[in-house]
């Protein structure tokens, strides 16, 4: 019994990790109709700019708050000069190009700050709580990816470039004729979804530590969660994301040997997808005929 | 013995050289040396999941720009051709096709990587090119019957896992073990070699093996799961970065066990230190180089003729990275071969050269580690030692051991 | 967003036929020339260049095998890479376990492949876009895992040393020069097979659910059939290219297999051209050369160069080399459209 809420804790744990940059995904997705590749390399890019920072003296806080806003303008730098050109062309043209960004970032990543492992300071106190179920630092991604779900939630529903995005990302055209500037909609799309990734990043970091290939298998399960809550969905997202973590902990640990825990793990979820194929929250793709 | 063995290598190459002088530029050469350069070939990760490992063909570049600088080999300057195979087989063979035949490289050397060096086995010894000293582990580049062209230098995994195999025999005789290992050969390999190691007893202690990918994020779900296999005793044969998670997710747990942690993860800069140096207290692990964060080799002239060169080249960086000075080491082994051949620069030379070390002693492995290799041991390092953990650096403790025991 | 892939306009040769006799002859004599240059070629390169060719040519049936499903019919996949490997392994333990003779494992990798194309196209029916996407993730992150753990089969880790293979005493050419023309002719022999495939009904069946996918059930196409056709075949062309590298390389591993893969062959059928035969070419050699040249011009960060390459093309060619190129074409003189040619949007 309390290997099993290890376990399941544990996989809150790293859900939570993958939770937050599934969000960032969410987000870029909403706002453009696009899965962004490349998400995980902007986000531990991110992560290095906040560790310069620290190591030059900057108290965490103030670096905290710095990266996020240099990521927001970083992403939508990208979106402006490497997007806007393949906007108009077909999808799998967008799509090279976030598999380009993602080998740019984590090559260049390795040739600024070497491969070798780096440390990463953690705002949260390190201590164990629930007889060692859980640590201050595992709560602590919980509840800022919990913090920023709130946020964006608000956000969309609550203010009006908020909504501009959401008729921008659903109906471009209309959404001009409205006299909504659309171009810079999808910036904004980017940079916020940049600076959700830069959170996860300094927040996942002192977990996982910081090297170029920090979240390389972040991505894919980041991506995982983010379909299976519903790619349209941060709610779903954030759900997904945990669902994924304890599903993966718990398969490894009880139902197959662990060289087959990856395996297994995407078994059931793409057999989840089967029965909803939009995922758990999301809205199914409507085609007009 | 081995004074007079040397003393004879030494006149042999002494008359060698002398004869060679003689005679106008009388080398005999393979393709890839001539009388003003040798060309070695050289593929690392330096891109890719295994790119941690690319610090070591930096330093072998620096090491050999650094023996250009003095002078060069012999009179000849090196080049050092190295390439990115990304830790890809095919990419491996293509590159390495490249540099035989395009290149024409005197030897291939260090290249890394199990399976990269695998796919290129074949090739290099049907092509009679030296495949010299490849940054792998594995057990099976000893074989100088059917790949004489291969000659490994690491200790293989499975010799430090023997190593620790009989340390628990010895010790815990009632111990349950658990292993934590990366599903990939470096990782299988301590795993077999423990059990090669506790013979007819492994089924009864190793009680529970679990295993990641180098894609997974975090490891602490297999920690839970070894400890509720009741171990205690716990292998973990990891990466840095999984060998830091792991020894901070076994004492955030709670859970005591006798904790072996494989030499390639056992940095104090890179591991240690980022887990939380009072989480690993205890700690058992094995070395064969010295750990350049250690404080007892700081004030030697051996670390800071290496800290020098480091900064030098360009890698401050690195200065705390164990593989830049197995990198090091390596490089010097490499000149050291190259020395040994005098103007014969033939590749039957070289391997011969290499297969006659005898208690070579580098400046940066710990003392009382030698290379040596013979006609039919081409495994050059058979010996490591056991250190623990102390909160702040490793204390080498017991003798210096090899696998078979003595 | 199913419209925004490039549109599949006829090979040259069907366009041919329209133009009529003398055109058409024009075509074929060019296209004959061109096979002749290539048998010619491997001749007068060295043994290391010819093999490096070789590879190029692998990559470019595995990239055609993405094409029919991705560019044709609409269906992403992130995971042919998986399929390569099936094809691979398949060819390396038939030789190695059981001493079958190389060019006799290429119909088994064949058929297994398709079987696995057609398999994983039934679940694969049920979903759309950045959902099949994942689903094909999964499978090419899958590959190695699995690849491992049936190691008695799949050698583990270790992989499978292959003998290798000679070259028939009696031509006298060297293993490298005839691996070549091996491998020429089946990717001829695909592309053939290909273009019949994708002129004829089967093509405009699948263009037909790549478009309008309602419309086209609508008039009576067996939507569910096709696309896990598509599957299958684009399966089958992957397969026999990845056993077609076993067999030139020597050697097989989990660790030649990874995801990376998969992103290699996508990135090559977009460069190429997605929904175009001759693009595969265009993308095999993209896949091959451009990493070692990124390698000559950045020693520190080449796979920086190798993304910035990507990024390049996708801006200047947004519908790939071939794609771009036939749209260009098509804004020659006007001529009365082909049966066949969908309509631009």
């Amino acid at each position: 019994m309390h290997e099993l809420l290890q376990q399941i804790f544990s996989g809150l744990a790293a859900g939570a990790v993958y939770a937050s940059l599934a969000l960032a995904l969410v987000m870029i997705y909403r706002a453009t109709d696009l899965v962004n590749f490349a998400q995980g390399e902007m986000a531990m890019f991110s992560t290095y700019v906040a560790w310069m920072l620290v190591n030059a003296g900057v108290p965490f806080w103030a670096a905290f708050a710095l990266t996020l806003v240099v990521s927001f303008l970083g992403g939508m730098t990208i979106e402006r000069i490497v997007i806007r050109p393949v906007e108009n062309a077909p999808v799998l043209a967008a799509v090279v190009v976030t598999i380009g960004l993602l080998l740019i970032f984590n090559a260049l990543a390795g040739w600024l700050f070497t491969y070798t492992l780096q440390e990463f300071p953690s705002p949260f106190p390190d201590r164990t709580l629930f007889g060692a179920l859980m640590t201050t630092r595992d709560l602590g991604v919980i509840g800022v990816t919990l913090a920023m779900l709130l946020l964006l939630f608000l956000f969309f529903r609550f203010t009006a470039t908020g909504l501009a995005m959401r008729a921008a990302a659903q109906n471009p055209e209309s959404a001009r004729l409205c006299g909504i500037p659309v171009g810079r909609m999808l910036a904004i799309g980017w940079g916020l979804a940049a600076a959700i990734g830069a959170v996860a990043g300094i927040m996942v970091a002192p977990v996982l530590f910081l090297d170029p290939n920090m979240m390389g298998g972040v991505l894919l399960y980041a991506f995982t969660g983010a379909l299976l809550g519903g790619i349209t969905s941060p709610v779903g997202a954030v759900v997904g994301g945990l669902i994924v973590g304890v599903t993966e902990n718990l398969v490894g640990a009880y139902l197959i040997a662990s060289q087959l825990k990856l395996t297994v793990a995407l078994a059931l979820i793409v057999l989840v997808l089967v029965f909803r194929p939009n995922g758990l929250f999301g809205a199914a793709i409507v085609r007009r005929v | 013995m081995t004074v007079r063995r040397s003393v004879a290598t030494g006149l042999s190459v002494a008359v060698l050289i002398a004869a060679s002088s003689v005679a106008w530029a009388a080398g005999q050469y393979s393709p890839g040396a001539s009388d003003k350069e040798i060309k070695i070939g050289n593929t690392m990760p330096y891109s890719g999941p295994a790119s941690s490992y690319g610090v070591i063909g930096k330093v072998d570049a620096a090491y050999f720009a650094m023996i250009n600088e003095q002078g060069g080999i012999n009179g000849r300057k090196i080049t050092f051709i190295s390439k990115d195979d990304a830790y890809s087989p095919p990419k491996t063979v293509e590159l390495v096709r490249q540099m035989v035949e395009q290149d024409q490289v005197l030897v291939m050397f260090n290249t890394l990587g199990t399976p990269p060096n695998m796919a290129i086995h074949g090739y290099l010894n049907e092509n009679k090119v030296p495949q010299l000293f490849p940054a792998t582990g594995a057990d099976q580049w000893n074989d100088p019957k059917h790949f004489p062209w291969t000659i490994m230098w690491l200790p293989s995994y499975s010799t430090e896992s023997h190593i620790y195999a009989r340390y628990i025999l010895k010790n815990l005789p009632n111990a349950k073990i658990a292993v934590l290992y990366q599903n990939d050969d470096y990782g299988k390999d301590y795993l077999n070699g423990l059990r090669n190691g506790l013979g007819d007893k492994a089924a009864k202690m190793i009680v529970a093996t679990q295993s990641y990918e180098t894609t997974d994020p975090t490891v602490d779900s297999q920690i839970v799961a070894l400890q509720a296999s009741g171990a205690d005793v716990l292998l973990t044969a990891a990466i840095p970065k999984f060998a830091a998670q792991a020894i901070r997710k076994v004492y955030d747990i709670g859970w005591k066990p006798t904790h072996f942690l494989n030499s390639v993860g056992n940095a104090v800069g890179t591991v240690m230190k980022p887990a939380g140096p009072e989480k690993g207290v205890g700690i058992i692990s094995a070395a064969f180089a010295k750990d350049p964060t250690d404080p007892q080799w700081q004030n030697t002239p051996e670390y800071k003729t290496w800290l020098a060169f480091m900064n030098k080249a360009g890698l401050s960086a690195n200065t705390t990275d164990v593989q830049a000075v197995i990198g090091y080491s390596f490089a010097q082994t490499m000149v050291e071969v190259l020395k040994a051949c005098g103007d014969n620069l033939t590749r039957e030379n070289v391997m011969k050269q290499a297969a006659s070390l005898h208690d070579v002693k580098l400046p940066m492995l710990l003392p009382g580690i030698t290379l040596s290799t013979s006609a039919s041991d081409f495994d050059p390092i058979k010996q490591m030692q056991l250190q623990k953990f102390d909160g702040t650096t490793w204390r080498l403790f017991g003798d210096v051991l090899s696998a078979s025991g003595s | 967003m199913a419209e925004d892939f490039a549109i599949a306009s006829p090979e040259p040769l069907a366009a041919g036929r329209d133009r009529g006799l003398a055109a058409g002859a024009w075509r074929s004599t060019a296209i004959l020339a061109l096979i002749a240059a290539a048998v010619a070629l491997p001749f007068t390169l060295s043994n290391y260049h010819v093999f490096e060719l070789t590879q190029v040519m692998i990559y470019a049936i595995a990239v055609l095998g993405l094409n029919i499903l991705t560019g044709y019919n609409g269906q992403i996949s992130l995971g042919h890479g998986g399929f390569f490997a099936a094809g691979a392994y398949t060819a390396a333990i038939l030789m190695h376990r059981y001493g079958v003779p190389y060019w006799a494992t290429l119909p088994p990798a064949a058929l297994v492949c398709f079987a696995l194309g057609v398999l994983f196209g039934l679940p694969a029916l049920r979903f759309e876009g950045p959902y099949l996407a994942l689903v094909t993730l999964a499978m090419a992150v899958a590959t190695p895992q699995l690849l491992k753990y049936f190691d008695t089969w799949t050698g583990g880790q270790q992989g499978i040393n292959l003998a290798k293979v000679q070259a028939p005493a009696v031509l006298g050419i060297g293993r490298d020069r005839w691996l070549y023309l091996v491998v020429l002719v089946v990717l001829l022999v695909a592309m053939r097979v290909a273009a019949n495939m994708l002129h004829g009904r089967t093509g405009r069946a699948l263009v037909a659910i790549r478009d309008h996918p309602i419309a086209a059930a609508a008039m009576g196409i067996d939507v569910a059939r096709y696309k896990t056709l598509a599957f299958g075949t684009s399966s089958l062309f992957t397969g026999v290219a990845g056993a077609l590298s076993a067999i030139i390389i020597g050697f097989v591993a989990p660790e030649s297999f990874t995801l990376f893969l998969s992103l290699s062959f996508l990135v090559g059928s977009a460069v190429g051209g997605i929904a175009t035969i001759s693009g595969a070419i265009v993308g095999g050699l993209f896949i091959e050369f451009v990493p070692n040249i990124a390698n000559d011009i950045s020693d520190a960060a080449p796979w920086a160069i190798y993304g910035l390459t990507m990024l390049l093309f996708m801006y200047v060619m947004p519908r790939g080399v071939v794609g771009s190129l036939a749209g260009l074409m098509r804004r020659l003189p006007p001529r009365r459209a082909a049966v066949g040619e969908s309509q631009e949007k």
